[in-house]
């Protein structure tokens, strides 16, 4: 599924990653941890396309296609999508108004028909009602005035809805209470399915407990020091950071 | 959504500038240059009573005593008011009665626009899809009026300027000038002395005005000015809304368009006036050429509980130069602005309205979207004021400004005047920056750049679009689009 081979990035001048190789077989979730500055968003952003993120070398492969030379959305219509750590506000546009539109723009790209909308309703006020989401939300301003568990659940919601192959997941557990992280919790695991493949960046444990992962990575100062089973979060929430990754240093 | 998908296909499928094309009509012009003597050809050519060339010419002569003004946040070269047309006209004999007198040539042009001006097209349209009448004005005159006969029915008349002069002195006598003086200001003056044509719209009392009424306007001589001249009275308990559409060829010279607009208001009426403006706006890389829109538009809420409303969506022009104001005289009337100033390359624009507050609960409402790309500057400059008298006057103004790119500016420039304590006037404003941030999020979902630029500005205008008549607004999101084409990346 996600093939990640001596990734090299950087921003700016500064390098940031120094050669990541994963690789996350379709069916499975794989967590990454790591301590803040360790590079985690920036590999989100790289398997993304984000403008200012450069990569100096190594590769990147969705079911075998190069996803790095294609442009930001020629990845979203590929299947890639980030959900993200802080969720914009698209002031003016109604949350179904945009999700519409993305579909309806990936499946051009993909070659598929437009949704009708009569289909697009249903399936919307079907998700929205798993996720707990007041359907007249849907027609406010995207994100505009949600409050930080909301616009995360908004972001599971999108992602119901676009029904992507992969899947990553920057620390959507940040700003969550209890009860909001259970919900966005089953709705990530929802998604679940044999075809399909997540990576979960987080700084904790708790969501873990939540979403059950298949491998864990840890990923310092550039590079993945460690992988091992779900064991490997307790071990780290349990020690922390420095031991593990001064021990692989 | 369709109208991005549809957007982006128009904006693939277009020039820059969709209607940057010329037509070869014979035309008639007068000699280059302004005179008493052009005052006099261009009223001898329509065959004007004395009292309206007695009025253009009284309008000429405080013309020369007056300065150009310079006030305005907008540079250009100094225009040569002798280099230019003052009037230009399809040659035709005599004014075309209907349709099929008019020139294949002028009608492929409107067509071109996408203009329903033959009726049978706009009856045979989509059942049940509202049927506008149009006053089509190419050049100097007004070429065709459609769906007159229906209008008279309900007493409604809807005709050009020039026929109004000859079909209805009573009432062009009445209010002609009575909203804009001749002298009220250069351009204004200037128009007074050598108007060509423009509409005419008088809506008898009590009587709703059964069709949308428009006027399509299109520069199309070399070298000539437009300064067309549209007057709208809304008597007793009237109502209509109206609309006007401008384009212009792509010249290197630039052209001069100096409108006036009159609105009268009795008690009880109410006008709903909307622009959608897309003069050429001179050529994106150099900056050459393009029209310098320098209008008066200024409606007169003389009736109590009378109410206008103004919306104009600007994307063309090199300059624009325009404040539709509201004089709240009536009790109780109230005066709506809202607007949407597109500007992109080389264009400059420094628009925005007037609320004067002369009479008690007096109320206004303001909301001004400015978007800027390219190297173009945006100023909002607006006045709120209220007059001793206009006891428990309100005020709500909302300016928001959009920056796309480096090189563009923004400014606002409101002026606020409260000479009676009894007067709410509020005033919010924003300026934000089309962020990277944002257009990332949108293409990580799907959407490629230019589809993310259009999705995200029509969220920014949204408010103002929702109050144009529904097919225009469609329109107008899709010009929004095409103007700022590759303003990103």
């Amino acid at each position: 599924m996600l093939s990640i081979k001596n990734l090299h990035a950087r921003v700016e001048d500064k390098p940031i990653l120094k050669g990541v190789t994963l690789d996350v077989p379709a069916g499975e979730v794989h967590a990454i941890m790591g301590p803040n500055g360790a590079g985690k968003s920036t590999l989100s952003y790289v398997l993304t396309g984000r403008d200012g993120y450069e990569v100096t070398e190594g590769s990147a492969t969705l079911n075998g296609e190069d996803v790095l030379s294609l442009e930001p959305n020629e990845r979203a219509a590929k299947g890639l999508f980030l959900s993200f750590q802080y969720p914009l506000e698209i002031p003016g546009v109604p949350a179904l108004t945009f999700i519409r539109t993305a579909l309806n723009a990936q499946r051009r790209a993909r070659g598929e028909d437009e949704i009708a909308a009569p289909a697009f309703l249903k399936l919307a006020k079907e998700k929205a009602a798993a996720l707990k989401i007041d359907f007249e939300m849907l027609k406010r301003g995207l994100n505009v005035g949600f409050s930080g568990g909301e616009k995360k659940r908004m972001e599971i919601f999108q992602m119901s809805m676009l029904s992507p192959k992969f899947l990553i997941l920057d620390e959507t557990d940040s700003g969550l209470d209890i009860d909001a992280l259970k919900i966005v919790s089953e709705g990530v695991n929802a998604l679940r399915s044999p075809e399909r493949g997540m990576l979960v960046i987080t700084h904790y444990q708790r969501l873990l407990d939540h979403i059950k992962p298949d491998k864990v990575h840890v990923l310092a100062a550039g590079r993945i020091v460690a992988s091992g089973g779900p064991e490997l979060a307790l071990q780290l929430e349990a020690e922390g950071y420095d031991r593990i990754v001064g021990a692989a240093a | 959504m369709a109208a991005v998908k549809e957007t982006v296909e128009t904006v693939a499928a277009l020039e820059k500038y969709e209607h940057g094309f010329t037509t070869d009509i014979e035309q008639e012009f007068a000699p280059k240059g302004l005179s008493e003597d052009i005052v006099r050809f261009i009223s001898a050519k329509k065959d004007e009573p004395q009292w309206m060339l007695d009025w253009r010419l009284e309008a000429y002569r405080r013309w020369l005593e007056l300065e150009e003004p310079t006030w305005a946040k907008v540079n250009f070269p100094k225009i040569d008011y002798q280099d230019s047309y003052y009037y230009a006209a399809p040659s035709t004999k005599e004014g075309p009665k209907s349709l099929d007198e008019v020139d294949p040539e002028i009608l492929a042009v409107y067509a071109k626009l996408g203009i329903p001006l033959k009726e049978q097209e706009v009856l045979a349209g989509v059942e049940g899809a509202p049927r506008y009448a149009v006053d089509a004005v190419f050049d100097s005159v007004s070429v065709v009026t459609t769906f007159k006969k229906e209008l008279a029915a309900v007493g409604v008349i809807f005709c050009s300027m020039s026929e109004a002069v000859r079909e209805h002195p009573e009432l062009v006598r009445q209010y002609l000038g009575s909203v804009v003086p001749t002298s009220d200001n250069y351009f204004a003056c200037l128009n007074s002395a050598v108007f060509s044509d423009g509409s005419f719209v008088y809506i008898p009392p009590g009587v709703r005005c059964p069709m949308e009424l428009s006027t399509y306007f299109r520069i199309n001589a070399k070298d000539s000015g437009q300064f067309e001249r549209t007057l709208i009275i809304a008597d007793k308990g009237a109502y209509v809304s109206y609309l006007e559409g401008c384009t212009a060829p792509m010249r290197d010279e630039n052209q001069l368009h100096a409108a006036v607009v009159e609105l009268v208001l009795l008690d009880d009426a109410e006008i709903k006036y909307s622009t959608v403006q897309n003069w050429y706006p001179g050529d994106p890389e150099t900056g050459k050429g393009g029209i310098y829109n320098f209008v008066t538009k200024r409606a007169d809420c003389r009736g109590d509980r009378s109410k206008v409303s103004w919306t104009q969506v600007e994307t063309g022009s090199a300059i624009t130069w325009k404040y539709p104001s509201c004089v709240l005289r009536g009790e109780g009337s109230s005066g709506e602005f809202y607007s949407i100033a597109v500007t992109n390359g080389h264009q400059q624009a420094d628009t925005g309205t007037k609320m004067i507050h002369l009479g008690a609960n007096t109320r206004s409402r303001i909301v001004a979207k400015g978007i800027s790309a390219g190297k173009s500057t945006s100023t909002y400059r607006g006045l709120v004021s209220a007059h001793p008298k206009a006891k428990g006057a309100r005020n709500f103004t909302q300016c928001d400004s959009l920056l796309i790119g480096k090189d563009c500016a923004a400014h606002t420039v409101p002026y606020i005047e409260a000479r009676n304590g009894q007067s709410v006037f509020e005033h919010e404003a924003t300026t934000t920056r089309l962020s990277d941030d944002q257009l990332f999020y949108c293409q990580q979902r799907g959407l490629n750049q230019e589809e993310a630029v259009a999705l995200l500005v029509n969220g920014f205008v949204k408010d103002v679009l929702q109050q144009l008549p529904m097919e225009f607004a469609v329109e107008a999101q899709k010009l929004v689009a095409i103007s700022l084409e590759g303003s990103v990346g």
